[in-house]
């Protein structure tokens, strides 16, 4: 199944596009999996995700934690620590 | 019971005017007893910044601040609730984001305000990038811990 994956801020900026459809293998069942995967794929994903534990994670445009189950995903977000407001 | 509030979001470029939100909540009514606004605005930082450039994740930033915006009404007794945040490039002095809560009493309007923007600090998807005036490459804002400590208060249920 395809997933589309979005960037933004340092995230988009690091890894080198706004976003990306990709085909993710079976074995990735979590967000966790996900970004651990994604620092094989290059130089800028590695920049973008060394510490995986400030990217925060939206799938299908909600909030999830690294926990979560990524099973049926049409939309996984990556992204800083928001600063709006 | 009266029916349940449905929050007023936008997600726009263009600036607003703070007098006609009021107005728009509070015409023809007479059941609202306060009102409470917040506004956000680009600060020049003494004079370092030329602008903010808030990115935002379209779709999402509208779902997220209606769902915040959604459990403020379930928290507390609300007449009307707009939220507006801007995106693209700002400049000092303008406008940021604007929160109009109303009720029948101050408390409910001043707590509601308060914890939609504790909640869209931490919550909602945009993110600062600074202009900086000298034209050097101005960096992303971090994320302040003070503000996901705000956040995190509200996390205990209101007092009765």
């Amino acid at each position: 199944m395809t997933t589309r994956l979005i960037y933004f801020a340092w995230v988009r900026e690091r890894i080198g596009m706004p976003e990306e459809d990709v085909e993710l293998p079976a074995a990735i069942e979590t967000v966790a999996d996900l970004l651990h995967w994604l620092q094989s794929r290059g130089e800028g994903y590695q920049h973008a995700l060394q510490y995986p534990d400030v990217i925060r994670v939206a799938i299908n445009q909600e909030h999830v934690d690294h926990r979560e189950k990524i099973s049926g995903a049409r939309e996984i977000a990556l992204f800083p620590p928001m600063t709006g407001g | 019971m009266s029916a349940v509030l449905v929050p007023t979001v936008r997600i726009q470029r263009q600036d607003f005017d703070v007098a006609a939100e009021i107005a728009g909540l509070t015409q023809g009514r007479a059941d609202i007893g306060a009102v409470v606004t917040f506004s956000g605005m680009c600060r020049d930082e003494q004079g370092a910044l030329s602008a903010l450039e808030l990115e935002h994740y379209p779709g999402m930033a509208e779902a997220e601040i209606e769902r915040i915006a959604t459990e403020a009404t379930e928290r507390w007794q609300l007449q009307g609730l707009t939220v507006i945040h801007r995106h693209g490039k700002i400049a000092p002095g303008e406008n940021i984001v604007l929160v109009v809560a109303a009720s029948a009493h101050r408390q409910a309007a001043f707590e509601a305000a308060d914890f939609l923007m504790d909640y869209l600090k931490s919550r909602a998807p945009f993110w600062k990038k600074e202009h900086r005036a000298d034209g050097s490459e101005g960096g992303w804002v971090e994320a302040k811990e003070t503000d996901a400590e705000a956040a995190r208060r509200w996390k205990q249920p209101p007092s009765e």
